[in-house]
């Protein structure tokens, strides 16, 4: 594109590098972020990306804390995290620079819409005088473009309102970035034509600013150097763009085409979950229902009853509809029924904060019932991870008869990365048989792994009872003999242990003894991971291992961890697991905890692993 | 198989719905008169007891799974409607009922109910309504009356109870009736009624917790208070009651009175002739509100009877819908989404 220029643009290859967009919430930055991970993607990066937005969804205009921002780390090798610091700000409004400048790096680039910055702004943010005609950014490299200007220019002769107009300018700072980064325009434009199809003179307005910012970062003088991130080297394959929520979806929906069930989803709106409840909903075609119900509650009980139906019936929620699903859970336990739970933790407790990330249900999920209820609990580690561990979930939900939550949270949930599609061959079987032979039926009867099996209503000669109350093995009946409840509670106990020996033993990245290792769970995962990776390179001797099954733990859990002297168990709670760890093994473990919302910084890992180490850097 | 095939169905019998449990409510109790005559309609509502769930809550009524020798769900307290709602919708094969209470369907089920009503799903509902807490001994309930002394309202309850046939109209739902235990050949019409609806089908039934809240319908049961107490709602027919079929009640507006029919001024064509179809649910809300003043007859019998698109048959209808458009989904078009790029 734009082959007329005249002016003298070097282009600079960088490997790695890491953009926060930010703006009002009503900016479209949250588009703009993933209009540009995407084709970002396309062209061959590896990326993660870390949306960050409040929980109001038009905050005030103009206010710190109506900020919206979306941050995206690119590189040509492979990428972990969203990046600890941006190397370049899009800033919107004085709000979103005033918010966003304590993070990024020293000498970022700064890319402001400077028609934003006049006097009612500048005081709704806090600021005193305007920083960018003071020395509030010495050091940086700003780039002040009047955006709002530019795009009401573009579409001067449109016949669109002022608002319409303005609404369009994050497509302006979009192309604009697309220059800069020779991105190409192609997969935004298509994705504006198909998404305004109804409206095509948006559409039109919105393509034309596009290219306006585009040719505009082509022909000013503004910008001397645009950068160029080679393609990563990626295993070969199909690969696409992909969210942990919608991960999450395509896994059940797999789960059920793999074990020939339909797929039901009982559940209730819930930051961040509700991407699961709308991505699900459209695949109708997939043989998939899925039940908005009048309350938490009533997302799992639907989801038991589908389960009893004969469905892979799922429920998805966050923390505090965790919370009232807990009854519900117990029923499941009790009536061994199959059943996944889906808890996208976000900051608590309480309402605490709906769009952040947090860490700390575990203990919710392990062990928050009344009465022994054991629960296998399993957790996905990064966006695509997601998609194995909904159809692992599954899987193992079938297999046992029993629930079984899968844990995520609003960072992986939110973020996106690229991913490679599986083969259908690649992916696990899972096998379900129905019982339908009532000769010597009995609805608690145990198959090798105490699972009881599953019948359903509609066939003949089996009618059969379930319940809340205590059963007695074998028959199913009600009783409150002494001895039938202790044993049941044993079995029930040892049904989910049994699972460990159909889960991968837990693997050490790095030396399989030493002085070291960090042992983390869940979207920790990328964070820890870029800490290792750097702590090669200075050559600090350490070990990671991550975990993916909390409840069972791999059966091999404590023979990895004897083999070190020192386990560091990073977590954006107040030590759960290292909580876990010490109860179930008696092995002391060092916390590393920080709860801010976000994911680690990778560096705050890494400065954690020298304290240990101390000078001697595990050598 | 093949030389059955014109062997005429062997019809069931009440006690082939019998499961081998002992039932054990307190003897004397209501529940038994609604069991049996759950058992007795059953043959004759032409569908296999092998598709037939009972789903409960939990308290005294929702026992009821236990004894049928269906498929059955003793459940939580509180939630057998949304239990429901998920099986239904998962299999609209089935032909699902709840058993429940006024505790656990009108107090902690509440928000359920209403919006199973709303959805309309196609469920059949009995609410054994003794206007008590049974199972945890005797408290008041969202349906005892007003100054109503139990253990834990030892000086009166202070609160107003639910109108379970306003609310269930009020919700929308299309089939509300109520019954009595004491009045079995009544229940089982309204019983087969019910499972002939398609839609949410709710019966609120009068039962008698002789333990806890004793006599409570008497006035409506007993034989010889209960002409004049109680007036049968039938469809198409004015609405006649007392024991010499001698009064009758009147819409004056919006207002019903009761007119004698021996007094020279009215005639039985003055009468509200009752229609379970109405277009507007405002008829059957004023009979449902009836005895709110005194002299008035308690209703009982269909208060409304509506078709309407159920829920489930939506649900299951766009799943085709949607299927037939763009053809059965392939997993691996599925995994791949719109846009993808080759890595060599
Ligand atoms: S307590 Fe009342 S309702 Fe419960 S079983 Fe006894 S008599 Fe029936």
């Amino acid at each position: 594109m734009a082959q007329d220029n005249d002016k003298n643009v070097e282009t600079v290859d960088l490997s790695d590098v890491t953009v926060r967009f930010a703006g009002d919430s009503g900016d479209g930055m949250q588009l703009t972020g993933s209009q540009f991970s995407d084709t970002t993607a396309l062209v061959g990066n590896d990326l993660s990306t870390l949306p960050d937005y409040p929980a109001e969804i038009r905050a005030p205009a103009g206010t710190l804390y109506g900020v919206s921002g979306f941050q995206l780390h690119f590189s040509s090798s492979d990428v972990f995290t969203p990046g600890d610091s941006p190397d370049v700000l899009v800033a919107m409004n004085p709000a979103a620079l005033k918010i966003n400048l304590k993070d990024i790096k020293p000498t970022a680039t700064i890319i402001v819409n400077e028609d934003a910055f006049d006097a009612k702004n500048l005081q709704t943010a806090g600021w005193e005088s305007n920083p960018l005609n003071d020395d509030t950014l010495a050091g940086y490299k700003v780039i002040r473009v009047p955006i709002t200007t530019l795009t009401t220019n573009t579409l001067a002769e449109t016949s669109l309102s002022t608002k319409e107009i303005v609404r369009c300018k994050n497509f302006f700072a979009l192309g604009m970035m697309y220059w800069l980064y020779s991105r190409p325009l192609e997969p935004s434009m298509n994705w504006i034509a198909s998404k305004f199809k109804n409206k095509p003179d948006i559409a039109e307005a919105n393509q034309k600013v596009l290219k306006a910012g585009y040719y505009f970062g082509d022909s000013t003088e503004i910008f001397t150097t645009r950068y160029n991130v080679k393609p990563a080297k990626l295993p070969k394959g199909t690969y696409r763009s992909i969210s942990g929520n919608e991960a999450t979806a395509l896994g059940f929906a797999a789960a059920a085409q793999l074990a020939d069930l339909p797929l039901f989803l009982g559940s209730y709106p819930i930051t961040p979950a509700s991407d699961i409840l709308h991505f699900l909903s459209s695949y109708k075609n997939y043989n998939v229902k899925t039940l908005q119900a009048e309350d938490e509650i009533a997302g799992i009980s639907s989801a038991i009853g589908a389960a009893f139906g004969g469905s892979l019936a799922i429920t998805t929620t966050s923390g505090p509809g965790m919370a009232l699903k807990t009854e519900a859970m117990g029923l499941a336990v009790m009536t061994e029924l199959p059943l996944v739970i889906v808890n996208v933790q976000r900051g608590g407790p309480s309402t605490g904060l709906p769009t952040k990330t947090e860490q700390a249900d575990l203990l919710q999920s392990i062990y928050g019932r009344n009465g022994e209820a054991p629960m296998a609990v399993i957790a996905a580690s990064t966006p695509s991870e997601c998609f194995t561990m909904a159809i692992e979930a599954s899987r193992l939900a079938l297999k046992f008869m029993t629930p079984v939550i899968l844990l995520t949270d609003g960072y992986i949930a939110n973020g996106a990365e690229p991913w490679r599609v599986p083969e259908i061959s690649e992916l696990p079987k899972i096998e379900v048989k129905f019982r339908t032979d009532p000769e010597g039926y009995q609805p608690f009867s145990r198959d090798e792994n105490l699972a009881r099996p599953w019948v359903k209503p509609g066939t003949p000669g089996m009618e059969h009872r379930l319940g809340g109350l205590e059963k007695a093995n074998i028959t199913g009946n009600v009783s409150y003999d002494p001895d039938n409840h202790d044993n049941m509670i044993r079995i029930r106990a040892q049904k989910v242990k049994n699972m460990e020996n159909d889960i991968p033993d837990l693997e050490v990245i790095g030396d399989q003894e030493g002085e070291l290792l960090v042992l983390g769970w869940g979207g920790t995962f990328g964070s820890i991971t870029e800490a290792m990776d750097k702590c090669k390179k200075n050559g600090v001797k350490v070990s990671q291992a991550h975990l993916r099954y909390l409840n069972p733990l791999p059966k091999n859990t404590e023979a990895v961890l004897r083999k070190f002297k020192n386990i560091l168990i990073p977590e954006i709670n107040m030590g759960q697991l290292a909580r876990i760890i010490r109860s179930e093994f008696l092995i002391p473990v060092i916390q590393f905890n920080k709860m801010r919302g976000l994911p680690f910084k990778s560096s705050d890992i890494e400065e954690k692993i020298s304290e240990i180490l101390g000078g001697g850097n595990g050598k | 198989m093949a030389n059955n095939i014109d062997a005429p169905e062997v019809k069931l019998k009440a006690k082939d719905f019998a499961s081998d449990q002992d039932v054990r409510w307190c003897p004397g109790c209501g529940d038994y008169s609604i069991l049996a005559q759950v058992q007795r309609s059953f043959p004759d509502i032409g569908v296999k007891k092998e598709d037939i769930v009972w789903v409960s809550g939990i308290g005294c009524s929702s026992r009821f799974p236990y004894y049928m020798n269906t498929y059955g769900f003793h459940s939580i307290h509180g939630r057998a409607a949304a239990i429901a709602t998920g099986l239904k919708v998962s299999r609209p094969d089935l032909s699902v009922w709840v058993a429940t209470g006024d505790g656990d369907n009108m107090s902690i089920g509440g928000n359920h109910f209403i919006h199973a009503c709303r959805k309309n799903i196609d469920f059949k509902m009995l609410m054994f309504n003794n206007k008590i807490y049974g199972l945890t001994k005797g408290q008041y309930s969202p349906t005892s009356e007003k100054g109503k002394v139990t253990k834990s309202t030892p000086f009166g309850s202070v609160d107003y109870p639910f109108n379970p046939i306003s609310l269930a109209l009020g919700a929308g739902a299309t089939f509300v009736a109520r019954s009595m235990d004491r009045d079995p050949k009544h229940m089982q019409e309204m019983i087969k009624k019910a499972a002939e609806h398609k839609g949410i089908a709710f019966i609120e039934i009068f039962q008698n917790c002789n333990i806890f809240n004793d006599g409570a319908f008497e006035l409506f049961t007993d034989k010889e208070t209960k002409e004049d107490n109680v007036v049968y709602l039938v469809h198409d027919q004015p609405m006649v009651f007392g024991k010499e079929k001698n009064k009758g009640i009147k819409l004056d507006g919006f207002n019903p009175v009761v007119v004698d029919l021996n007094d020279g001024k009215h005639s039985i064509n003055d009468l509200l002739v009752h229609k379970e179809d109405d277009e507007s649910p405002t008829r059957s809300f004023i009979l449902s509100h009836l005895t709110d003043s005194d002299g008035f007859p308690k209703p009982v019998g269909i208060f409304r009877r509506i078709l309407k698109p159920t829920y489930d048959e939506g649900v299951q209808n766009q799943l085709e819908y949607i299927t037939e458009k763009k053809g059965k989904g392939k997993l691996v078009d599925l995994l791949k989404g719109k846009n993808t790029w080759e890595v060599n």
